[in-house]
């Protein structure tokens, strides 16, 4: 649900472009519904494509650039199961393509890069599809929680629908053909995120992620390849892209992900009953941090959201929900502060601005708490 | 898995972060020692996608092979082996015929085959060659332009336009180009 408090509305008015479809609700998956949602945030898949009469994007010239974004616009637009909007990513101000990294709509490699590209969303923000990134297309799905068979099944209709109206590389003998060969084949990534602060905080990370790439699955930061695990969420994905079928490759990753969460309920049961008092202290500290700070980093921020959410799945917090954790995580990026603000800031501004808005949004008397006890105090309202 | 420069089981698995980008590496136990004793003399490992692929490239090798081969240029999109050795991106659907021979084994190293299984389209793999033959002729009439053959620029202009119109029939008319644009 969207807080009655947020102008989401006035945050996706993008310059000239008012993606009203969009205000109605933020990202489905920051909701912190689905299953295991305690710990998934979300499960998702992309696909990568490119058309068959086409040189691949790094190759083509600003004529083909445009071609390949009408045609495929075209084809966006014959899509009949969802309502998506296509924007032109190369008209957006830098602090707009930002914005749609930080909602995980776009990459960031589509934000940086020049020349015509786009990006198509629906309103619920579980599918975006870009054009012209490192290939002519990529279809992501991403539903919250561990869902990945039916995002499977949505991703692979998108496709269909595509594929009745262009023609993608594709050879009998390497499947679809990428720009970059880590990718051929299915041209599949499966991506869970998780959130694991307990296995964080028992510093069993590397113990377990070490053991993961063994069978082919990687592990990446929030946002995506490059990124370091900031809030401790970790994304694992698939790494083989070819030789194997799509539901083989999801499940590989699925199959991993209920160890994982066990590792990370007997992580939090152990601070539970053998450092207790050190762990409430802990979360205590940093739901204070975050409710009183008057300058705080987007670092700093994570580092205590993610305790304070954790705090809340153990029930050490009761005066807040896991929703507004969620979008917190989100809207304290630096892109949408400025965005939220209506003014473009500096860093020291941006961190001025930020504990103003946790403040605000942690305050106990807000009104985005339903269920408050409402708490109020340094520590903040623990059991 | 494989380590990525020869056939031993890769012991050390380690993403590298370079200007922002995420490298992964998969290092047999000798192979591991060479990459740790060079980043411990403080030099930049000379182990990266792009480069990981030069040194697998080498094995079995000799210099005037490889210079050989990094000449090697698709016809189509006009990229050097060279250029994707260093950018570690291919520049048409073509080169993956064009460099068959090359890709095979990294596509092995990276995903252990190199035969897909899985989702297909529906109406089959296209002829590929007659789509990327319109990526050469594209590539063909920015020249001619540049060269101020206006003749041959409109000739290739006409004969680019008629082989999208059959594509765009053949996907219609699922491959019955000629019947399905007979009542328009």
């Amino acid at each position: 649900m969207v807080r009655g408090d947020l102008p989401i509305s006035d945050l996706l008015r993008i310059d000239f472009v008012d993606i009203s479809d969009l205000a109605q609700t933020s990202g489905e998956w920051l909701r912190g519904g689905g299953p295991e949602s305690d710990i998934v945030i979300s499960s998702r898949i992309r696909l990568a494509r490119n058309l068959a009469e086409y040189p691949f994007v790094n190759q083509a010239g600003p004529i083909e650039r445009h071609e390949i974004e009408n045609t495929l616009k075209d084809a966006i637009s014959g899509i009949s199961g969802n309502k998506l909007e296509y924007f032109s990513v190369d008209e957006f101000s830098p602090l707009d393509r930002q914005f749609l990294v930080e909602r995980q709509l776009i990459s960031r490699e589509h934000a940086e890069s020049e020349g015509a590209r786009g990006v198509a969303i629906d309103p619920s923000e579980r599918v975006s599809l870009m054009v012209n990134e490192e290939d002519h297309l990529r279809i992501q799905v991403m539903h919250s929680g561990l869902d990945l068979e039916s995002a499977w099944k949505e991703i692979s209709r998108i496709d269909d629908e595509i594929e009745k109206q262009v023609t993608y590389a594709f050879d009998d003998r390497l499947g679809y053909l990428t720009a970059c060969p880590t990718n051929a084949g299915t041209g599949l990534r499966v991506s869970v995120m998780l959130h694991l602060p307990a296995v964080a905080l028992t510093e069993q990370v590397e113990k377990i992620f070490r053991s993961l790439q063994k069978i082919s699955v990687a592990v990446r930061g929030l946002y995506g390849e490059g990124s370091q695990p900031a809030g401790d969420f970790y994304q694992i994905s698939n790494q083989i892209t070819l030789g194997r079928d799509e539901t083989n490759l999801i499940d590989t990753v699925a199959d991993v992900v209920p160890t994982i969460i066990e590792y990370e309920r007997k992580a939090r049961e152990y601070l539970q009953e053998e450092k207790k008092e050190v762990l409430h202290d802990r979360i205590s500290r940093a739901y204070g941090i975050l409710r009183n700070a008057q300058t705080i980093t987007s670092e700093e921020t994570m580092h205590y959201l993610s305790r304070v959410r954790m705090g809340i799945n153990m029930g050490l917090i009761k005066d807040l929900r896991i929703p507004t954790v969620n979008e917190l995580f989100i809207y304290t990026q630096p892109a949408h502060l400025q965005k939220l603000s209506g003014s473009e800031m500096n860093s020291a501004n941006r961190n001025i601005e930020r504990a103003r808005y946790l403040r605000e949004h942690l305050d106990g008397s807000g009104s985005d708490n339903g269920g408050s006890t409402g708490g109020s105090g340094n520590g903040g309202s623990l059991a | 898995m494989k380590c990525q420069y020869c056939d031993r089981t890769a012991t050390l698995h380690i993403t590298e972060l370079v200007d922002g980008k995420a490298t992964e590496l998969h290092l047999c136990k000798e192979h591991a020692q060479e990459y740790l004793t060079q980043a411990d003399a403080g030099g930049t490992p000379s182990i990266g996608a792009p480069s990981a692929l030069s040194q697998h490239l080498t094995v079995g090798n000799t210099e005037e092979d490889l210079k050989r081969l990094d000449q090697k240029v698709c016809p189509v999109c006009g990229i050097s082996f060279y250029e994707f050795r260093n950018s570690g991106r291919l520049g048409c659907p073509n080169d993956y015929e064009c460099f068959q021979q090359e890709l095979e084994g990294l596509l092995l190293n990276i995903h252990g085959e190199t035969k897909h299984v899985g989702k297909r389209p529906s109406s089959g793999a296209p002829d590929l060659s007659s789509h990327t033959q319109v990526i050469q002729m594209r590539r063909q009439l920015t020249e001619a332009v540049s060269e101020e053959n206006y003749e041959l620029a409109s000739q290739l202009r006409d004969e680019i336009r008629d082989l999208q119109a059959a594509f765009r029939r053949q996907r219609s008319g699922g491959g019955q180009d000629e019947g399905a644009d007979a009542g328009q």
